[in-house]
Formats: C-alpha cells, sequence, structure tokens
C-alpha cells in the first residue's frame, strides 16, 4: 500500500507538472460540452428558401408568409424563374425550392386541387428528409386553415378531420439538448478516459523510464492501478463539471439521483481505463496506441445510440452493442436524467460494466509484462 | 552472500539474430568489471538478461548465489541498474526522483546517504532542479545516485559515459572506484577501449561471443608481436598499400596514424620504409609503439573471424 502511495505521488506530480496538458484534460472537455451542446442540434433551423411564384395572387401570398413568419425558413428570395432558382441549388446557397404555379389561386377558390412543387437539395439525405417534413407540415397547416375558411362559407357539412394526438413521454417538446447532452457528457469522459490511458505507459516505453521502474520491486498491478487512479479522479472531476453545465447552463431535468450517475461512472470509468491501460500495454509507441484507441473509440461512439437510434441499426450491429461500455452508460445516464430511474431500474446494465471493468482491468495486468 | 555473478552457456536471440552465442563468464565478488565490445556486439542483452528484463534462451545465470529466471523477484532488491538511455523522470526534479525510487525500495534517502554521499554532494546544489534540465554528467550522477540508493550488492552500468564530455567521464571513474572500495560488484559496459584500463578485468565482446576475459594489463602482454605506429602525408594510400605487402600481418587505422604488425618476428623498419618511398609516400615515420586494448581487440576479432 506505502508504494502504491508513493506511485501515486509521482503520478499526480507528473500530471500537474504537465502544462501543455493540464488545458486539455481540463478546458477542452468543456468547450466541447458546450460547441456540441449547441452547435450538433436536429432541430431545424435556418432552412434557406427560394420561391418561385408565378401565380402572385393572394393565396400564394398568404402561404409564403407562413413560410417567412417561421422560424425555421429564411425565405432568400421569391422570383419568377425556375432556372434561376436551380442554378442557386446547384450552388449549394439555398436549401429547397418552391413553386407556384400560375392559376394556384385560381385553383383553390374553384376548390379544385392545387399543387405546389417542392424542389429539395438531397445531397445530405437526413436534412432533405427533414425539410420535407417540415415544408409539408406548413402546407398541411396551410390546407386546414383554407378548408375552415371554405367550409364556414359553405356552411355545409364540416370536414372530417382525423386528428391523432401524441404524448411525448420524458421529454415533451422534444427538446435535442436533454437528450443530447447526457450523451455528450458520456463523449467526454471517454474521451478523456480512454485517450490519457492509452497514451500513458506506452509513453514511460518510449521515454524508456519504464526499464528503470521494471527493475524495481513494484508490482504490475500496483504500477497498473497507480496509473487508473488519478484518471479516475480527473474523469470523476469532468463528469462533475459536465453536470453542473447541465444542470446551470442547460437547465436539463435532474430527476433520478446525481450519486447514482457517480456510482455507474465509476464502474463504468474503470472499464475504460483498464481499456485505455490494456491498449498501452500491448503497443510500443505512443502512435499505435492513438490509432488503436481512435479505432475503438470511433467504433463504440458511432454504435452507441448518441447520434443515431440504436434501434434503426441492423440486428447484428444492436447485438454488436452488448459488447459497447458506451452504449450502456449512454443508455443509464439518459435513463437516470430524464426518466428519474432508479438503481434498480438500471441493475442489469451495471452489472454488465461492472464485469467490463473487472475483465479490463484484469486483463491489462496479465498482459503487462516488467520485461524489455 | 558472495556477490559475484556466474554466467553459463547464456544464449539468447532475436528472432534470427543470434545477440549472444554460449556466454561463459565469472565475474568475482567486489570486481569492477568492464564489458567491451563495439555497438551491436551485445552488451545491452547480456546487461538486460541480468538485470531480469529478458529471459534468456539457454543457459544459466546466478548473481549473488541466486538464480536471476527463477528468483527475479529476490534479485530486483540486490541489484542496481543504470540503462544505457537516461531513463529517471526528466518532469520531476532532482530530489523527487531519488526519493521515489528510495520509496519504491521500501526504504529512504538519509537512511542511504553513506553509500551515495560523495555523489550526491556534487548534485544537491541543482537538487531542485528537473532532471531533463540537467547536464549530461549530471544526469549520469543521479542516475547512479538513484541506481545505489538501495545499498544494492551488484552494480550495473551499460554505457555509463557515452555521451558525456571527458572530464565527467574521467570524475564517473573515479566514483566507481570510490564505490567499489565499498564492496559493491560493479560491471560496466563500454564502447570506448581507452576505459578498460580502469577496470581490474575486462571482457572483450563482439557479435555475442566473448573473445577474451583477463585483466587489461595481460591482454596487452599476449598481443606478443611488435607494433609499429606509421605516420605519412597520405596515411589512407600507406594503409592500401600496405594491404598489398607480402609480409604485413594486419594494418589498421588508428586516428593519426596505421597500426601495423609483421608475419616476421625479425625485420629491419627500413623495409617497409622503403616499400612505402617507393609507392611515393612522403614524410614518413615509422615507430615501435606499446600496444593498447584497442590494437588486443583488433587482433582478437580478427582471429575470431578467420575462424569462423
Amino acid at each position: 500500500m506505502r508504494i502504491l502511495k508513493y506511485l501515486l505521488q509521482k503520478e499526480f506530480l507528473q500530471i500537474f507538472r504537465n502544462k501543455s496538458m493540464l488545458p486539455i484534460i481540463f478546458v477542452m472537455p468543456i468547450l466541447q460540452l458546450c460547441v456540441l451542446s449547441f452547435a450538433a442540434t436536429y432541430d431545424m433551423k435556418n432552412t434557406n428558401l427560394y420561391i418561385v411564384d408565378k401565380d402572385l395572387s393572394s393565396h400564394s401570398r398568404q402561404l409564403i408568409s407562413k413560410f417567412s413568419g417561421s422560424p425555421f425558413f429564411t425565405v432568400k428570395e421569391i422570383a419568377f424563374s425556375v432556372e434561376e432558382a436551380e442554378k442557386e441549388l446547384y450552388k449549394d446557397e439555398i436549401d429547397a425550392i418552391l413553386v407556384f404555379d400560375k392559376g394556384f389561386g385560381e385553383h383553390l377558390d374553384l376548390q379544385a386541387n392545387a399543387s405546389i412543387q417542392v424542389l429539395v437539395n438531397a445531397i445530405n439525405a437526413s436534412s432533405a428528409g427533414l425539410y420535407n417534413a417540415y415544408i409539408s407540415s406548413v402546407i398541411q397547416d396551410y390546407n386546414s386553415i383554407i378548408n375552415t375558411d371554405m367550409i364556414s362559407v359553405d356552411g355545409t357539412t364540416p370536414m372530417q378531420l382525423v386528428q391523432s394526438t401524441y404524448l411525448h413521454q420524458f421529454n415533451p417538446e422534444m427538446k435535442y439538448i436533454p437528450y443530447m447532452l447526457p450523451g455528450l457528457l458520456v463523449l467526454l469522459v471517454t474521451v478523456v478516459g480512454l485517450f490519457l490511458s492509452a497514451m500513458n505507459v506506452v509513453r514511460e516505453k518510449e521515454i524508456g523510464t519504464i526499464e528503470q521502474i521494471n527493475v524495481t520491486p513494484i508490482k504490475k498491478s500496483q504500477f497498473l492501478i497507480a496509473k487508473l487512479i488519478p484518471f479516475l479522479v480527473i474523469g470523476f472531476f469532468e463528469l462533475a463539471i459536465g453536470l453542473c453545465i447541465a444542470a446551470f447552463v442547460f437547465n436539463i431535468p435532474f430527476l433520478g439521483s446525481v450519486w447514482l450517475i457517480f456510482l455507474v461512472a465509476f464502474v463504468y470509468l474503470i472499464g475504460i481505463l483498464g481499456f485505455g491501460l490494456l491498449i498501452s500495454t500491448q503497443t510500443n509507441t505512443q502512435q499505435q496506441a492513438m490509432f488503436i484507441a481512435w479505432f475503438f473509440m470511433v467504433i463504440f461512439l458511432l454504435m452507441s445510440g448518441l447520434f443515431t437510434p440504436v434501434e434503426s441499426m441492423p440486428e447484428w450491429g444492436q447485438k454488436l452493442n452488448y459488447f459497447n461500455p458506451i452504449a450502456y452508460f449512454i443508455k443509464i445516464i439518459r435513463m437516470i436524467l430524464l426518466k428519474g430511474s432508479g438503481l434498480m431500474d438500471i441493475l442489469k446494465d451495471i452489472a454488465i460494466l461492472g464485469a467490463f471493468a473487472i475483465a479490463s482491468v484484469t486483463i491489462a495486468v496479465n498482459r503487462h509484462r516488467k520485461v524489455a | 552472500m558472495d556477490a559475484g555473478i556466474q554466467i553459463d552457456n547464456l544464449s539468447k536471440s532475436y528472432d534470427d539474430v543470434h545477440a549472444l552465442k554460449n556466454i561463459n563468464l565469472d565475474i568475482k565478488a567486489g570486481e569492477l568489471f568492464g564489458i567491451i565490445g563495439p555497438d551491436g556486439a551485445g552488451k545491452t542483452t547480456l546487461f538486460r538478461l541480468l538485470a531480469t528484463l529478458l529471459l534468456p534462451d539457454s543457459g544459466k545465470l546466478r548473481l549473488c548465489e541466486t538464480d536471476v529466471v527463477d528468483q527475479y523477484k529476490v534479485i530486483r532488491n540486490l541489484l542496481g541498474y543504470m540503462p544505457g538511455k537516461f531513463s529517471l523522470y526528466q518532469d520531476l526534479s532532482v530530489i523527487e526522483n531519488l526519493e521515489f525510487f528510495a520509496r519504491v525500495f521500501n526504504t529512504r534517502i538519509a537512511d542511504n546517504m553513506d553509500m551515495i554521499h560523495d555523489i550526491w554532494v556534487q548534485i544537491e546544489p541543482f537538487k531542485d532542479r528537473l532532471a531533463g534540465k540537467l547536464s549530461g554528467g549530471m544526469k549520469q550522477k543521479l542516475a547512479l545516485c538513484c541506481a545505489l540508493i538501495h545499498q544494492p550488492k551488484v552494480l550495473l552500468l551499460d554505457e555509463p559515459t557515452t555521451g558525456v564530455d571527458a572530464v565527467s567521464r574521467n570524475e564517473f571513474w573515479q566514483m566507481l572506484k570510490g564505490l567499489k572500495s565499498k564492496g559493491i560488484t560493479i560491471v560496466v559496459a563500454t564502447p570506448y577501449m581507452d576505459e578498460a584500463n580502469m577496470c581490474e578485468r575486462v571482457a572483450l565482446i563482439q557479435e555475442g561471443e566473448i573473445l577474451q576475459v583477463n585483466s587489461p594489463a595481460e591482454i596487452v602482454d599476449q598481443f606478443g608481436k611488435d607494433l609499429y605506429a606509421i605516420k605519412s602525408d597520405d596515411n589512407y594510400q600507406s594503409l592500401l598499400d600496405l594491404r598489398e605487402f607480402d609480409h604485413t600481418e594486419s594494418v589498421f587505422l588508428f586516428g593519426q596514424s596505421l597500426h601495423y604488425t609483421d608475419v616476421r618476428n625479425d625485420f629491419l623498419i627500413d623495409e617497409i620504409e622503403d616499400y612505402l618511398k617507393n609507392k611515393g609516400r612522403l614524410q614518413l615515420e615509422i615507430e615501435k609503439i606499446k600496444p593498447g586494448i584497442e590494437d588486443c581487440f583488433m587482433a582478437l576479432s580478427v582471429k575470431s573471424d578467420q575462424h569462423e
């Protein structure tokens, strides 16, 4: 135990003496959290519209004003030529074109079918889908207003409108940040934990200091645990900062227990740090360690359901997630924060993370070699 | 406990490179022993094997009457090892490094001050400086302190003077002599032949084989040939010409002159002089000199080449 104490003392001295790493460890994740939370949103804002209005009727103008009044759309230009509009589309200056043909308003007044042409820039398929949906919903909205107008003039049978109502449980306004931010918190502690630990032992190998350590009576487990604990502390510290930002800057609901989050983070970080140390003990240069850590990071992250729903992945992809610690932690932290889940609700997932932690640390200690 | 080292039939290869081939060596307790050989001779491999950092392919290694492979944990407490590359923490200060290595060996600086005192006084004025900011000579002194702080019985120094200036090198050897008087067995690897004279006995090693083990004086005595130093206006051309000469046994370029031995035991210097003059050499100076360790090394390595 005393040796562990001196090893820890040395590790902390080195971490706090590394003047170029400190800001990277402490400032970068916070910036990342703030920038990503604001920027990586799925909410549509600023869809640039180009409107070709050949009709110039009161109806077309009414519909146009609905678009320009919406926070999601910016009407870039209203003109008469479809060719001009398409040129803009090719230049990527606009996201969608709306074409009102001549006679649009007249058709509506006659209660005949009036149609609008919508051309969408579909380079990014997912955003194209969103443009389409948003534009359609505005038009739909307008449709129902006209219908009611027509009904009141006619006074005949009111049109039967089927309406489905839905309630989004736990995130009623379908806000993006409460959903995304807990995941970003996981990303943040994972990046710091995995990379710091993966770089550490191999750095001692590269510099040569491990040679002197290896001839001392220090045990392998002592050496690696002394590497793990400081990063666990840093991970906790970052999680605490992240949770504060989540609570006070973004006003995320905290339905569950913060202590429970830290308990999960404890188990999770041991697993991730053990995995990082395993990478570190198996590589010979920091460059190798960097690439391997990055490889797993990207796979774990993109499979985890942080950016895309796990449910829409192919079945083999979903099965792969049984081995993805990031997926478990993201799921758990969302459950605790947004749903208020307690320990009993997450017991199975936490047990799996625990198994991962024990396995990764045991393998790392076993695979570490005190030889040249 | 006898702090000697016994090496029997030791072999080690990396893939298809035979780093060490059947090495036998017996180093006595309290000896200042030199392992002399060029780069790539297998010195570092031998040291890593002794320091429990590598496992031998075959053969026995015993240190302080303890098997190095089976009882590596015991060995690590008996051994002070200073790798060729500076391997202390450059981002820790001098005193922090020393403190750390004392602590991991479960001891304290104060308890071992008598062991390191003579060296420590030289670096103490810089004790709060980061190890990475020290000069080469200072780094070596600190590394030596750290290797000695747990009072080892055997000290292994892998090329301690490589990259260190002449004055510091000399100081370093004086320190080793001081340590020897404390009864520690010291094994030093070095590529510098001139340092062999500082050791009590040396092993000349090349391509994983030991050419000879003896005291420096006896190695020189065994040279057995008359050695001549030859200078001229064009040493390189002389070298090429002498290689063609009928009576040449060996000729090597040594700094400013050629070192020459003849196959005959009895001959006149004038003969060589005439030969070289005929080849057009000017300003010829030929004199008989005493052979050094390096001459012996060259002679031995030629012999071992012919053997193969």
